[in-house]
């Protein structure tokens, strides 16, 4: 490990957090914290999920299967079990980490569209037995009566402020964790399996193992998106396994960049700004967002976040 | 080293390799010669696990390798490069080789930020010196000119130290100049590391220079082999594959 970017890395990460905590101070209302813990939980979903379509080439449509799977697995816990937060969050990256590696290793042994469709196939059955199984989930309506937030360690996630800072501070671990995880050996891994898999099997390289376990990590991080809109909410709605939530993050992906690291946190806060937005100017939200996803995937390929480090790239070494 | 005995592999009703019977000794430098379709590449493919043959044994030492999957041959010491250079586009070279030396030493699925460590670095700078491809270590795979990217594709098996190297047209699509460089550069790797070398080649000029020895293949089987002397005289060789016109040019 070379100490130094390690320590850079931490001290970016830190102050990001610092800037993200202290940013109420300039933003004092409240349509802006909630903003950010809408960001939280998309950006770390879109990331998540780029770890597998950006990084190992696997174009998931069903990953809101994790987001889901996250929401209503924290809620229940919660809920049902009285659990306190902790127990409860580490318990469902558990059952995530669970989920994922059953529906991976059915889903990462078949190919490109196959695979996708499996994908998307696994994410309707929960939100198949989501809405079914109306005794436990609520069905349709969601989860009713609220989810309990009990203070751990003296922190009151009741309390928005302390909901704020809380999110914040999985959105910059998460990030922080999945950063250090894309320039790790394993990181390499995956990105040599995206350009050539077959090569990667000649030089040893197990390919359906690195998937399997790209697929988990990404189907952890993904249910820690829907755990913290689950905690934003208080409670689970069947829309969070839906299969739009899927598609939600791919255009995050490919409006921020999906060979940018950071492309998807930016996708984030575009599409969530133009929700916002375009919500508030024109009824015809779905009509003004599939015109600016067109321009995006005819005109803009490399996404706002690639284009721009792109063109940066291509200035310095003109000038150089 | 390298024992092949009465492999057989068909596809459909075509039997592309039609009871071959082989042995490559450590550290030699070997040619396997042939027309198109003679089944070299596939014979490639049965050792390196891309196909399971149909019938037959694929020795390394003692070990029969015979059916075992890619990545458990690469394990065991065999490596390749192709016909057609097959590199990660998107990664430098530097990453390239790192990622097969990470691979080669079973550190591929570490998710700890323990990378790029000092032995990795060492060995990649190593692999990168064999092939003179240092200068251009963080130049994108994808943008080298072809015959880099076919150094590269060597480069990424020399980076798992085989014991036996197969290269599959090591000068296919270079020019006549660039064709001596390449040779002589597989040549002096070969010298310095003295693995077994199997290497596939269709310039006669190239096979008869470097080549200790000969297997000519044609229809799946094994047609004839020997020392290049004897190959070029050989009648059958000279009537399947390399012609009359070869044997007269040679005077």
């Amino acid at each position: 490990m070379r100490g130094s970017t390690v320590w850079r890395d931490t001290a970016i990460a830190v102050a990001a957090l610092v800037v993200l905590v202290l940013l109420p101070l300039a933003f004092p209302g409240k349509a802006f914290s909630d903003f950010v813990i809408r960001l939280s939980a998309f950006a770390i979903f879109a990331t998540s999920l780029n770890l597998l379509v950006g990084y190992t080439g696997l174009v998931s449509f069903g990953h809101g299967l994790f987001y889901g799977l996250g929401a209503y697995s924290f809620a229940l816990m919660m809920q049902k079990l009285g659990t306190s937060i902790p127990v409860a969050f580490v318990a469902t990256l558990g059952v995530s980490a669970l989920i994922a590696t059953i529906v991976g290793a059915i889903c990462i042994r078949l190919k490109e569209i196959y695979f996708s469709f499996l994908t998307l196939a696994f994410q309707m059955l929960l939100h198949s037995i989501i809405i079914a199984w109306t005794p436990l989930t609520g069905g349709d309506q969601g989860l009713t009566g609220g989810v309990p937030r009990p203070p751990f360690l003296g922190i009151r996630l009741d309390d928005p402020h302390h909901l704020y800072v809380f999110c914040c501070v999985i959105l910059v671990a998460s990030l922080y964790v999945m950063w250090h995880l894309v320039r790790s050996p394993f990181g390499y891994t995956m990105r040599m399996i995206r350009d050539n898999p077959r090569r990667a099997e000649f030089l040893g390289v197990r390919v359906w193992r690195v998937r399997l376990l790209a697929f988990v990590v990404a189907g952890v991080f993904g249910s820690v998106g829907g755990l913290l809109m689950s905690l934003f909410v208080s409670s689970a709605y069947p829309d969070f396994a839906y299969w739009t939530i899927s598609g939600e993050a791919v255009f995050m992906i490919l409006m921020g960049g999906i060979s940018v690291f950071f492309g998807p946190l930016v996708g984030a806060v575009m599409l969530l700004l133009l929700n916002d937005v375009v919500t508030r100017m024109t009824e015809h939200y779905s009509l003004m967002l599939g015109i600016i996803i067109l321009c995006f995937a005819l005109g803009l390929r490399k996404g706002l976040l690639g284009f721009v480090l792109w063109a940066w790239a291509r200035r310095r070494a003109s000038t150089s | 080293m390298l024992t092949v005995e009465n492999l057989h592999k068909s596809f459909g009703g075509v039997n592309a390799i039609n009871g071959i019977d082989l042995n490559f000794d450590e550290g030699t430098l070997t040619a396997v010669i042939g027309p198109n379709g003679a089944g070299k590449t596939s014979f490639f493919n049965l050792i390196t696990g891309a196909f399971r043959p149909d019938k037959g044994r694929i020795l390394l030492g003692t070990e029969d390798i015979a059916g075992l999957s890619s990545p458990e041959i690469v394990k065991r010491g065999i490596g390749r490069a192709f016909q057609i250079a097959s590199i990660f586009p998107s990664l430098t070279v530097r990453e390239t080789i790192l990622g097969a030396v990470n691979a080669h030493r079973g550190w591929h699925t570490r998710l700890a930020r323990r990378f790029p460590l000092a032995e990795a670095n060492a060995q990649t700078d190593e692999v990168m010196d064999l092939v003179g491809l240092t200068p251009k270590a963080d130049t994108l795979s994808g943008n080298l000119s072809h015959g880099d990217q076919k150094l590269l594709d060597i480069a990424l098996a020399l980076a798992l130290e085989p014991r036996v190297l197969l290269l599959d047209e090591p000068t296919a699509g270079m020019g006549p100049e660039e064709r001596w460089q390449m040779i002589d550069t597989v040549h002096q790797l070969w010298q310095r590391k003295r693995m077994t070398l199997i290497f596939i080649e269709h310039d006669m000029d190239i096979v008869f220079k470097y080549a200790q020895t000969i297997r000519v293949l044609s229809y799946g089987t094994v047609l004839a082999e020997g020392k290049p002397d004897e190959i070029r005289n050989h009648p059958k060789v000279i009537e399947a594959y390399l012609g009359t016109a070869y044997e007269k040019g040679r005077g």
